[in-house]
Formats: structure tokens, sequence, C-alpha cells
């Protein structure tokens, strides 16, 4: 869904989930939402639903892992956690996007 | 990549868990906005407020879960699932509509996979077992001057076989035949001449002893060895595991059974089975004609040759030619004039794949044609049932399915008719592969055998065929809902017009269609029937009636020419003396009998041929009084009597076509006929007649007398009143009285031969007949549906018609005369094709012109009086129409 402060793309939804995860460890799905809207100093406003099928996406190829577990409110919720194929992923986007930032950067510089 | 093979993994993988992972999500979600309500009043919030809150940021819970089904699943799939289960919802929901339709379609490709499977067992893959059958091809003969194929000769075949470069093999494969003793009974059985590659050379080996050796095919009857069928082996011998080695009396030479072949191997003719196979040397001992391995001009061979991989039908072709243009300037004596052709399987001009082809070829046509009239059927009661459903198309338009997910729901309901009807088709295929065999009366006790063939290739053209139905029958709806305005069809408009063209057209198109093509059939049956008729009227030029004609086989009974020669003649006296016998005569073949006559060259004194010409002729030995039974009248001269033995001179009997082309204006009677080397003294001229086929033309034909030229097979033919049921057992004791040991042959009237004789006139026929009645009835069913359909929707018409005063008649009329108009539309498209393409059935014409005014006249009575009966009950429920009722509606 759109949204009027900050659109986010799919790819970018997907790097920061997996970049949450690498740096929080295992969370579940409000949780992350929580923590990125955070880090995000709330400029980000996602449509928390929208975050469960990029969860789901990310599961598919095997870059997390999903298990149900118990909060810290004792309730019960599904975990997800980075696989070593996400870290791997996590790494290699990361740095393509420092690289497109970089170059995006230099480009409004420029002009 | 791999994580797009395991994304789609676990996509499909969530197909069958769907209930779970529902509750998953269910679960994961409900937690995530309890999580959230938590925080909100702990954040001091109202519960009200928390719990909008928390949905508020977590945006449409409903939306979430479809985009994550999405995500979870595959979609097509699962959508194409709903269809398929709503599509089946609806056919159950109207089983009558979906009945017809069905047995419509099943029909249609039932009919289509019958013929298929026959073309493909007949025709494309005719030997059940042989290796590689698309790389055989039919060897004959040629010769200038004779319009089809001949024979080719043993020394002739091996000089092409030691040339030729391109031919893998050539296989020798004549067909003759024995009688055997089964149980207490004699049976005729089939069996093939042929060369010692044989078996090697198709690809079959036996599942005991052995097939033919090297060099087995060489020597005058040097080698009595036999290879029998499966099931002679399981009928005759009871399946003795012992059987190698045994012997077997054929034809009355001990033979040596060395090998059986394995079971559903039926040898390499089309239409018969063969029981049995025995090496080209014993030629002599099963052909008539004596020995001719080593005469060039004894051309008996039928062969087939397998090309080496690469090599083309015209490169063979070309390399043959060649070699027997060497032949011919080597030879001249015996080859001059004489080449040799090659032929695809399917035109095999020496079995019956040639009979059948033209046949088979209409066949084609026929069905596609009855299947286009049952696409036409299913595809107007889809129409019908598209304006019942347009309301709900437009609501579910309205509350936002795509138009292209409407499309794919009717497709859907179309593939699942199709595939319906694909399937119970097949069935009937199934059931009607051996069917052709039934139309073909056994002959001399020998069954013939045309097996269908049901194989990936007939499955696939069934499946095409399918296909395009469903692509024919998902469209006439599509077209339809393409069409749906929104407003207009919400606002609930409606009431047509009996006569009213307007959106009508696709059905009334596809009406006049059906009632054309179907027209088109029964103009096709009309003109088969009656060259039949033409058939059956023409004079053989024999008398039919009160001839009948049977037949003792000497020759597998063991008998010498001496003894069967006075057998014969104590039979014959006998056979003179029964009550009722006003004449009887032996002759070797019975014209129109499957087999051929012999043919020779011959010359006659006075005669000068042109360089180019080698006169032949085709002959038969006859005892005395034969023409006197077969009441073939005699021009001039007289027939063979008695005295006309060995001692006395050699004699013969030509008939007019003969005389006039050999004798122009002289009187051949006194004159001299060279054949064979021995001249004969012309006694007779005899009218023409029919010798090998009903519809062939006059030919050149002479008789010599049998005791001159004695072969101890043929055909006893007997002059009576009686009926062959009473012969049949007065015959069967004499020839008892003479010798226990030897059963008779059935004992049929020459009225039976000459029916026999036009089997594939009545195939056609009856297969044309019975497609076209189905053809006619659905285009009835096609008619009586957009007529009952016109009436109903326009009630309101109708009723306002009654109210101001039109009468019952008048309502009547109204109704029947746009059916009528369907009609005549139809049938003068159907007539105007017909006028093109009956001239296709060419050769199964007989006398008849492919534009003969009685077969179109008769098939457009029958479509009337069809469409008559078609419009009565619709036109009769208009006149019913309740105006009161209709009006206030």
């Amino acid at each position: 869904m759109p949204n009027s402060k900050s659109e986010v793309l799919q790819g970018t939804l997907d790097l920061l989930v997996l970049k949450t995860l690498d740096s929080m460890g295992p969370m579940h799905g409000f949780g992350m939402a929580m923590r990125i809207q955070q880090a995000s100093l709330d400029l980000l406003q996602l449509n928390q639903g929208t975050l469960y099928p990029a969860l789901l996406r990310l599961e598919q190829r095997g870059w997390i892992a999903s298990k149900w577990g118990v909060s810290e409110n004792n309730r019960r919720a599904k975990y997800y956690s980075l696989t070593r194929a996400g870290r791997k992923q996590l790494e290699e986007e990361a740095e393509s996007w420092g690289r497109m930032s970089a170059m995006i950067n230099r480009v409004l510089r420029a002009s | 990549m791999r994580e797009f093979f395991r994304t789609l993994l676990q996509r499909m993988a969530a197909l069958f868990r769907r209930r779970r992972l529902e509750d998953d999500l269910d679960e994961e979600l409900r937690s995530h906005l309890e999580m959230a309500i938590e925080l909100n009043l702990r954040k001091g919030m109202s519960a009200e407020d928390a719990r909008r809150e928390a949905l508020r940021s977590f945006g449409g819970v409903e939306q979430t879960k479809e985009n994550y089904r999405d995500q979870r699943g595959l979609p097509m799939i699962e959508t194409t699932l709903q269809d398929l289960r709503f599509g089946l919802r609806m056919l159950r929901r109207r089983p009558g509509f979906s009945l017809l339709a069905i047995l419509c379609l099943t029909l249609g490709i039932g009919a289509n996979a019958a013929v298929f499977s026959w073309v493909e067992g007949i025709l494309f893959r005719p030997y059940p077992l042989v290796s590689h059958q698309e790389q055989l091809l039919a060897l004959t003969g040629t010769a200038r001057g004779e319009s089809g194929p001949t024979g080719i000769s043993w020394p002739d075949l091996l000089d092409l076989e030691r040339s030729s470069t391109l031919i893998d093999s050539f296989i020798v494969n004549k067909i003759m035949g024995t009688t055997l003793s089964v149980g207490d009974r004699a049976e005729r059985m089939t069996g093939s001449i042929v060369s010692a590659n044989y078996f090697d050379a198709i690809g079959v080996h036996p599942i005991l002893g052995r097939g033919f050796e090297p060099g087995e095919d060489v020597g005058r009857n040097a080698h009595p060895v036999t290879v029998i069928s499966y099931q002679l082996w399981k009928g005759k011998y009871k399946g003795d595991p012992q059987i190698i080695g045994k012997t077997e009396r054929l034809n009355g030479v001990i033979h040596t059974i060395v090998g059986v072949e394995p079971e559903g191997f039926y040898g390499t003719f089309v239409g018969w089975a063969m029981q049995f196979w025995v090496p080209a040397s014993m030629e002599e001992i099963f052909e008539a004609g004596g020995y001719k391995l080593e005469d060039r001009g004894a051309r008996w061979i039928e062969a087939y040759v397998r090309l080496k991989p690469g090599a083309t039908q015209a490169q063979a072709q070309a390399e043959i030619s060649a070699a027997a243009k060497r032949l011919e300037a080597e030879y001249p004596e015996t080859n001059r004039g004489r080449g040799t052709q090659l032929w695809p399987l399917w035109q095999t001009p020496f079995n019956n794949a040639g009979t059948l082809l033209p046949t088979l070829e209409i066949m084609i046509a026929v069905v596609v044609f009855v299947l286009l009239i049952a696409c036409a059927n299913v595809g107007n009661l889809l129409l019908v049932r598209s304006f019942a459903r347009r309301h709900e198309m437009t609501v579910r338009l309205a509350i936002g399915a795509g138009r292209g997910r409407l499309l794919k729901q009717l497709f859907t309901e179309g593939v699942i008719l199709s595939a319906i009807g694909a399937g119970a088709g097949l069935l009937v295929a199934h059931w009607c592969r051996h069917a052709l065999v039934l139309l073909f009366p056994a002959r001399g006790g020998v069954a013939m055998h045309l097996p269908g063939e049901i194989d990936w290739r007939v499955l696939a053209l069934s499946a095409g065929v399918s296909v395009i139905a469903t692509l024919l029958l998902g469209l006439v709806p599509a077209m339809q809902t393409g069409k749906i305005d929104l407003a207009g069809a919400l606002k609930s408009d409606s009431a047509g017009v009996v006569g009213g063209a307007g959106k009508a057209w696709v059905r009334s198109g596809l009406v006049v269609v059906q009632v054309s093509l179907s027209f088109l059939l029964l103009v096709g049956a009309g003109l088969l029937l009656q060259s039949l008729q033409r058939i059956r009227n023409t004079s053989p030029g024999f008398s039919t009636r009160g001839v009948m004609v049977t037949a003792v086989d000497l020759v597998s009974a063991g008998y010498d020419v001496q003894r069967a020669q006075n057998f014969q003649d104590e039979l014959l006296d006998r056979v003179k003396a029964l009550p009722g016998v006003e004449s009887a005569a032996f002759a070797r073949m019975t014209p129109l009998s499957y087999g051929s006559f012999s043919s020779t060259p011959i010359a006659v004194d006075g005669y000068q041929p042109t360089p180019e010409e080698q006169p032949t002729a085709q002959y038969n030995e006859v005892g005395p009084d034969y023409f006197r039974t077969m009441s073939i009248p005699l021009v001039s001269g007289r027939e063979f009597t008695r005295a006309d033995d060995e001692k006395a001179a050699l004699v013969a009997v030509v008939n007019e076509t003969m005389a006039a082309h050999y004798w122009r204006d002289r009187n051949p009677i006194g004159e001299r006929l060279q054949v064979k080397g021995r001249w004969m003294q012309v006694v007779g001229v005899a009218k023409d007649s029919k010798y090998q086929s009903v519809r062939e033309a006059p030919m050149p034909f002479f008789y010599v007398s049998r005791r001159q030229n004695f072969s101890r097979g043929g055909d006893l033919h007997i002059r009576t009143p009686l009926s062959p049921e009473t012969m049949a057992t007065a015959l069967g004791r004499e020839v008892h009285a003479l010798d226990p040991d030897l059963a008779l042959y059935e004992v049929i009237t020459l009225q039976e031969q000459v029916d026999r004789s036009t089997s594939p006139q009545q195939v056609a026929l009856t297969l044309v007949g019975v497609l076209g009645g189905l053809a006619l009835l659905l285009a009835a069913i096609g008619l009586y549906g957009v007529m009952s359909y016109a009436v109903s929707q326009s009630a309101r018409e109708l009723g306002l018609r009654m109210a101001l005063g039109a009468g019952a008649s008048n309502l009547l009329r109204l109704v029947m005369k746009r059916g009528l108009a369907l009609t005549a539309g139809g049938v003068a498209l159907g007539a105007a094709v017909a006028l093109g393409l009956t001239r296709l059935l060419g050769n199964l014409l007989y006398n008849v012109s492919p534009r003969d005014p009685l077969a179109f006249g008769s098939a457009f009575l029958v479509m009337t009086i069809a469409a008559l009966a078609a419009c009565l009950l619709p036109a009769w429920r208009a006149t019913r129409t309740d105006p009161v009722q209709a009006l206030r509606e």
C-alpha cells in the first residue's frame, strides 16, 4: 500500500526485515513492526499487515525460518530467525544498497 | 534459480495443507493485534481506542490475508480448482443440459476417435509387433499398358536386391491358404509364402523354436518347414510345449514345425490374420501355376522393402526404377515394358489397405462433420445457458470480477464438458475398435482381421479434437459475455421477438451450418446407396440365381493329380445324378472370389503387337458344361466337352473383348492362340462377363479346357433350384461316400459371392448411413433447441399477438416459418457445398453422377421432414401461450 510519508518498496522491506533479525535475534512479527518503525524514527510508516506476506516470501526462499514460541507476556507467537542463507543474502543486499545509495547521493550532489 | 524452485515447491506443498496454514495465519495475526492492543492500553488508551488504533496501523486484515494467501499458494491453480468445482456444480444443477451436451460430444469425439483408431490400425500401424513400420514400403511391379500394379518375379526380385544400396531388406510376403482339420472340422487357414529373411527383417522373433534360416528360400521344394502363429499353436495344437520338430501336412506335403510366433502377431497382410508361414522354396506347393522361382516371366510376388535410415521413398524409387530399366534391356523377352513401384504402407495395393483407403478417407471427412455438428449443438446449448446466466455474470462483473476471470470460468466449463465427452468418446472408440470387421462377412470360413489401434497418436489426436471442441464451446458464450453492458443488463431488459434477428444470429448461424452439414451427409449416403443398388443390379454376365458354388480341398488332403482327377469325375457324376441338379461343372476359380486369375503372355496367329505391347490375358480352367451351368451365353462355336481331354487337340474359348481385340473383324473360331508356348485352337466365343470385380471394365479373357490343364484345386459349380442348405447336406453325403476323410467347404449361391465382392461399398454405405443418421438427429436437436428457446423468449410477443386476435394457426405458422427458413438456408448452403464435394466419393460411386438429382431430392425430403418434426413441438407450445399471463410478466 502506498504511504503518504514514504513508500516502502518490496525489496526495501525485505532488507529491513533481514537487518532487524540480524541485529535483534529471533523476533515475532509485531516486534519487528515496532522495531522497524522505531529505528526509522517513525519516518517510515508501514501498514503492519504488509509485513506478513513479506515474511512468508522470505521464508519460502529459505532466508528466514519460523517457529511457534511464547512471548514475554506469555502469549503464543510465531518467532522468525535469520538462516545462514539469509545472512549471506543480507550481506549482499546491504552492500548493493550501499553502492546504490552512494551513487544516488553522488548524482544528487552533482546536480 | 534454486530459490525459485524452492519457492515453487513450498507453494505447491501449501496447496495441500490449506486448512492448517489458514489456522496458523489466523493465530499469528490475532496474536499481533492482541499485542498491539495491549501496548496501546498500556499507553493509556481506552479499550475501544486501543483496538481501533491497532487495527488502523495494521491495515486491512482481510486484505492482508488475501495477499498472504496469494503469496503462499499458487493463485492460478487455486482459482482453476475453484472454477472446476464451480463448473461441476453448475453441471450437476442442470443434469438435462449436461447430459445432452455430454452425449453430443461423446458421439462426436467418439466417432472421431473410432475412425482415427481404424486409420491407425489399418493404414498407418497395420502390423502389431512389427518394428519401425514407418520405414516399410510396399513393392509391386508395373506393366506398360496395364493400369494396375502387377506382381514381381523371384529372379527380378533377387536382381533388385543385389543392386540396391538404399534398401535394407526386400521382404517377400505372398498370401495363400490351406485346409487344416481342427478337431473334426476342416478349416481354411491363411498363410504366407515368405523370403527367408522375413522374421528378421520385420523384427518379430518366435517365442518357441526359430524363424527361417538364410538359404531356406532356395531350392525347389527343398525346405518343407513352417512357422505357425500363436493362435494356431493354442488352438489346433493346444499350446503343446513340445511342438517344435513335430510335423503337419500342408497342402499334402509334410512340413516340420520349426517355430511359434508371439501372441498378437498376425503377419503383414491388412485384413487377414496369418496362421502359418512357409519359405519361398515351397512356393510350388501353395501357388497355382507350377514352379516359378526360376521363371522371370512369372510375376507372383508381393513384397515390402525396408528403407535404410535416412533414405527416402523417392530416392529408393529412382534406384529400383534404374535397376528395372537394366533388367528390361537384359531380358527383353520377359521384361519389356516392366517396371517397379514403391508405395507407402497405407496405399499398399495388394491387400485391404488399398480397398479400404477411399472409405476411410471419406469416413474422416464425415466424422469431422459430425463433430462440427455436435459442437454446434453444444455451443447452442451453452449459449442458451449463457443467456439464462446473464444475470449471474452481470452481478459478478458488478461486484468486481474481472472479465478475464469470467471468461476463464466459462472456458473451464467448456473444458469439463469436452473432457467428459472425450473420455466417454474414447470408451466408445474402444468398444468400436473391432467393429469394422463386423461389416465384412467371413469368406470361406476365414474371418477378416481389421483391428483398430488406440495408441498415443490416436489419444493425441482425440485430445486435439477435444481442445478444438473446447475452444469452440468456450468461445461462444464468451463472445456473448464480452458484450454484457453492466447498466443495461442490471435493468433487466428482455423479451425477444420470434422473427427477430439481432443477437440470435449466432444461434441461427450455428443451426444453418448444422443443417447444411447433415444435408451434405444425407446426399453422400443417398449417392452411396444408389451406387450400391446399381452394382447389385449390374449383371455380372453369368446367372447368380440358382447357381451355387463349393469346393473340396484335395490338395491339402494329399491327393495326387490322378487321384484328384478320378475323384472329381466321380463326384461330378454323382452330383449330376442328384434330384434337382440341372448341370454341374468344375472350374479352377469362381469369378468375383478373393483369389486372382492367372495371367499369361499370349501370342495370336496373324496379330502383330506394337513394339511396346506385350499381349497378356487372364484365363480360367473350366470343365465341360461350365458355360451352361453359369449361363454364360456363347456367341459362336461350342463349349468344352468330355472329349476335350489330354489326348485331344488343345482348345480354348475366348471372350468377345478378346476376339475383338486380337482378331478384329475376323471370326476367331478355328484360329490359333499360343499360351505358355502351346498352341491352342479357338473353338468358341463367349459373351463378356465380370471376372475379378463387378466394377471392372471389359477385358480380354479366355478359357481353357480343365482336362488339358489340370490342377488339383477347383470349385464345383452347380445349377439347381434347391436351397444351398439342402444341397450342402446332399453334397456332404456324396463326398463322404467317396472318401470319409474329406470335408466340404461352405455351399453358397453365386449371388452371395457377388454380394461379398461388393463389401467395400456396403461398408462405406453402412458407415456413412449410420453417421448421416446421427448427424440428422443432432441437427434436428439443434433446430428444436433454437426454436424452443425462441418461443420461450418471445412469450410476451406471442401473448400480445394472441390478445390482438391472432389464432392458434397464425402462431403455428409464424413459428414454423422461422424454423423452416433456417432449414431452407441450411439446405441451400449444404446443396452448394455438396455439389462441389460429392466428386470426392469418386471411386466408391458406380454409374451414379455425383450430382444425382434423386440423391439430392431424397436428402431434401428427409431433411425437411426432420425439420418439420423438430419445429412442431415448439410451434405447438407457442399456440398454448396464455396471453394474460404472458402480458403480465
